[in-house]
C-alpha cells in the first residue's frame, strides 16, 4: 500500500524559537486508512497538520503528499488534500450554500460542479432545509457541520481534521463520525486530531501518540492496545504522557 | 475568471448585509455634503446678500454726521436701527442684545465740528501750497474723536473687518466732501452749490467682476460646485473604515487559515476586494452627484451643475475611487486589529482631507504646509474636480492633476504588495 503522507526528519522552529517543536520526525500514513494524532496541548498535533498542509513552513526534512514534496510544490499539493481546521472557517454572514459557491471555486471546481457537490454535502449532512440562511444564526452543531462541508467540497484525496467535533452535541458527533466513515470508505484518507478519544476509537484504524514534537508510539489501534494491556486510548493516553499538566 | 468573479460577489453579499457599514458608507457623506453645502451657502448669502442689524447711536448734530448716517444707510448692507444719543455704553449694549444688533456704530458728539477743523486746516494748506491764499494757516488741530463701533464676540474677523471697510468707506467719502467744500469756500467765498456737490457725492467708478475659466464659461461658482465634489472625494477615501477592517477580519478569521490551504493565491481576494470598494466608490459618487442635482434646490440650497464633459468627469471619478481603495487596502494589511486600521484609517484621512484642501483651501495654508500638501492624494483629486467643475478645464488640463494620483495610487499598490510579502500573506 502507498503512502498518503510521508514524513521523514522534519524539523520545524517557529520564527524567534530557538528550541524545535520537531526533532527529526518521521512518519507514513497509508492511502485510505483513518489515521489519528493523538497527545497532550502544545504537544505539536495542530503544528503538524500547519506543516503538512503548506500554512506553515518548515526549514529541514521532507514531507511528501501523494509522492510530491509540500515544500517545492506548495499550489500543486494544495488541489490533493481538504482542510477542516479546530476554529470555525467560513463567513458567517453567508449561507452555507454562499460558503461552499465561494470555497468551491477557491478549490478549483467549476460553478455546475460546485452547485451539484454542494446540494449532494448539505443532504447528507442535514443542512438542506437552512442552505440558505446565515450561517450566524445556527447553532455550534450546525456551524460544525457547516465547517466539514466546506472542507470536501473538492471531493479531497486527504481530509486533515483537527478536532472537528469540538463543542458539538450527540447527534451532531454522530452525523460527523458517519460522513467521516462513508468519505473513508469512498477512498478519502483522513488524518484526524482530537482530545476525544472515546470517539477517536471509534473513527480511527490506526493512531500515533505525540508528546513534546515526538512520537511516542504508533499503530494499529487492536495490537496497541493490546500490547500495552489497556481497555482504551485514555488509559494508554495516561500511561504513555503522564498525570503533569502541559498546557500550564 | 470564475474564481475572481465567485470572490467578488462573495464580498458584495457581505457588505450588503452590514447595513450599518452600507449607512456608513453612503449617510454619512451625504449628511456632510448637505450641512457644509448649506453652512457655506449661508455665510455666502450673509456676505452678499442677507444685511446685518446695525444699532446706530448718533451723538451728533451736525451736518457731516447727518451724512454720514445717510452714506450708512445708501450703503445697503444693514438694518439699521437708531437709539437716542444719550445712552450710555452699557445701555447700548443691553439694546443690542434686546434687537439682535451684531454691530453697533456711535458717532461721538463733536464729531461734524472736528471734522469741519480737520478740512479747513487742509483745504488752508492746500491753497496756501498752490499759492492762491497767503494768510497763514492753523497746522494743527485737534485729533477727529474716533466713531466707536460695538461688535458681537460672535462676529468673525472677515465680517468685521467686511463692515468695517464699507464703514471706512463711507467716512472717507463725507470727508473728502467736507475738504472739498473748504476749498471752494476759500477759493471762492462762498458755499459750494449743491448741483456740484451732487457731482462730487459718490463714486462714479466700477467694478465688473468675472470669473475666469479655462473654457471661456462665465458662470459664477457656489458652494455647492465646491463642496460636491469635496465630499465625494472625503466619503470614497471614507471607505477606509469599511475596507481596512474587512482585510483585519479577514486575515485573524478562520476563513483566512482555509483560504491558505485552498490551490488560489490571496492576491484574488485583494483583487475583488478592490474591484467591490471600486464600485463603492463609484456608487457614492454617484448618490452624491445626483442628491446635488435634483434634491439641493429643493432644500434652499443651489443645484450642482454638472461640467460638459461627462468623460472627464468619469474619468476623475474612477481615479479617485481606485486611490481610496488602494490605500484602504495598505491600512487594512499593515494593521494588525479592527481597532487599528478604523482609528489610523479615520484619522489618516481627515489629515489627508486637511492637508488636501477639503476643510480650509490650500492657499490660506502656511508657507511651511505646501509641500505636505503635495503628497495628500485629496488634494490632487480635488484640483482635478475643480479644474472641471469651476475651471471649466479639458482633458489636457485635469491629466495633470491626475498624473500626480496615478503616482500614488501604483506607490499605495507597490507598498500593500510589498506587506503582503513581508507578511508571507502571498
Amino acid at each position: 500500500m502507498t503512502n498518503a503522507i510521508a514524513i521523514s526528519n522534519l524539523r520545524f522552529y517557529y520564527p524567534g524559537h530557538s528550541v524545535s517543536v520537531f526533532e527529526n520526525l518521521n512518519l507514513n500514513i497509508k492511502t485510505g486508512s483513518r489515521f489519528g494524532i493523538f497527545g497532550p496541548n502544545g504537544a505539536g498535533k495542530t503544528t503538524l497538520i500547519a506543516c503538512i498542509t503548506g500554512i506553515l513552513k518548515y526549514s529541514h526534512g521532507s514531507i511528501k503528499i501523494n509522492g510530491i514534496e509540500v515544500s517545492e510544490n506548495p499550489h500543486e499539493i494544495k488541489k490533493h488534500f481538504g482542510y477542516v481546521p479546530q476554529d470555525f472557517s467560513f463567513y458567517p454572514e453567508l449561507s452555507p450554500m454562499e460558503n461552499l459557491m465561494f470555497f468551491g471555486a477557491w478549490a478549483g471546481l467549476s460553478k455546475s460542479t460546485t452547485q451539484k457537490r454542494a446540494a449532494e454535502i448539505l443532504e447528507v449532512l442535514g443542512l438542506s432545509e437552512v442552505k440558505d440562511k446565515p450561517v450566524r444564526k445556527f447553532s455550534g452543531g450546525m456551524k460544525r457541520r457547516v465547517n466539514l462541508a466546506i472542507g470536501v467540497i473538492q471531493q479531497p484525496a486527504i481530509l486533515f481534521l483537527d478536532e472537528p467535533t469540538v463543542g458539538v452535541d450527540i447527534h451532531s458527533r454522530q452525523a460527523l463520525i458517519s460522513y467521516l466513515k462513508m468519505l473513508n470508505t469512498n477512498g478519502t484518507t483522513l488524518m484526524y486530531t482530537s482530545h476525544q478519544l472515546s470517539e477517536a476509537e471509534e473513527l480511527c484504524d490506526e493512531v500515533a501518540l505525540f508528546d513534546e514534537g515526538k512520537i511516542k508510539v504508533q499503530g494499529l489501534l487492536s495490537p496497541l492496545l493490546q500490547q500495552h494491556q489497556q481497555n482504551g486510548l485514555e488509559g494508554l493516553f495516561m500511561e504513555l504522557t503522564g498525570k503533569k499538566y502541559r498546557d500550564s | 475568471m470564475y474564481k475572481l468573479w465567485a470572490t467578488i460577489w462573495k464580498d458584495i453579499t457581505i457588505l450588503t448585509r452590514d447595513r450599518v457599514g452600507l449607512i456608513f458608507m453612503f449617510a454619512m457623506p451625504i449628511i456632510l455634503a448637505i450641512v457644509i453645502t448649506a453652512t457655506q451657502n449661508s455665510t455666502f448669502e450673509l456676505v452678499n446678500n442677507n444685511k446685518i442689524n446695525l444699532l446706530l447711536c448718533n451723538r451728533d448734530t451736525g451736518l457731516a454726521a447727518r451724512e454720514l448716517v445717510n452714506g450708512i444707510e445708501k450703503a445697503d448692507m444693514f438694518h439699521i436701527s437708531k437709539a437716542e444719543k444719550s445712552m450710555e455704553e452699557t445701555a447700548l449694549e443691553t439694546l443690542m442684545n434686546k434687537k439682535d444688533a451684531l454691530v453697533t456704530l456711535i458717532i461721538p458728539a463733536e464729531f461734524s465740528h472736528k471734522l469741519k477743523i480737520l478740512a479747513d486746516v487742509t483745504a488752508g494748506k492746500a491753497l496756501k501750497e498752490f499759492g492762491v491764499n497767503d494768510e497763514p494757516v492753523k497746522e494743527t488741530f485737534d485729533s477727529l474723536p474716533p466713531i466707536q463701533m460695538l461688535y458681537n464676540p460672535v462676529l468673525q474677523s472677515s465680517f468685521r473687518q467686511s463692515i468695517s471697510g464699507a464703514l471706512q468707506s463711507v467716512m472717507q467719502m463725507v470727508q473728502t466732501k467736507q475738504i472739498l467744500q473748504s476749498l471752494y469756500a476759500g477759493l471762492n467765498n462762498t458755499p459750494m452749490p449743491d448741483s456740484l456737490q451732487q457731482e462730487f457725492s459718490g463714486s462714479k467708478m466700477q467694478i465688473e467682476e468675472f470669473p475666469v475659466t479655462k473654457s471661456g464659461n462665465n458662470s459664477i461658482p457656489n458652494a455647492t460646485q465646491h463642496n460636491i465634489p469635496a465630499w465625494t472625494i472625503f466619503a470614497m477615501f471614507f471607505v477606509v473604515i469599511s475596507l481596512g477592517s474587512s482585510i483585519v477580519r479577514e486575515k485573524s478569521s478562520g476563513s483566512f487559515l482555509r483560504l491558505k490551504t485552498l490551490p488560489t493565491n490571496f492576491n484574488l481576494a485583494l483583487i475583488s476586494k478592490q474591484v467591490t470598494y471600486l464600485i463603492v466608490t463609484l456608487l457614492q459618487a454617484l448618490v452624491i452627484f445626483l442628491i446635488g442635482i435634483f434634491l439641493f434646490p429643493h432644500i434652499g440650497l443651489p443645484a450642482l451643475a454638472l461640467p460638459p464633459g461627462i468623460s472627464n468627469l468619469f474619468l476623475i471619478t474612477v481615479s479617485c475611487g481606485i486611490c481610496a481603495v488602494s490605500f484602504a487596502i495598505c491600512i487594512g494589511i499593515f494593521a494588525q486589529t479592527q481597532e487599528q486600521a478604523n482609528g489610523i484609517g479615520a484619522v489618516s484621512v481627515v489629515l489627508l482631507a486637511a492637508l488636501g484642501g477639503l476643510l480650509v483651501p490650500t492657499f490660506a495654508m502656511p508657507a511651511s504646509f505646501q509641500y505636505l500638501i503635495k503628497i495628500s492624494p485629496l488634494h490632487w483629486g480635488l484640483e482635478a474636480y475643480y479644474t472641471l467643475f469651476l475651471e471649466g478645464g479639458g482633458l489636457n488640463h485635469i491629466v495633470l492633476n491626475l498624473l500626480p494620483l496615478w503616482a500614488i495610487t501604483i506607490l499605495l499598490q507597490l507598498i500593500a504588495y510589498a506587506g503582503l510579502k513581508k507578511k508571507s500573506l502571498v
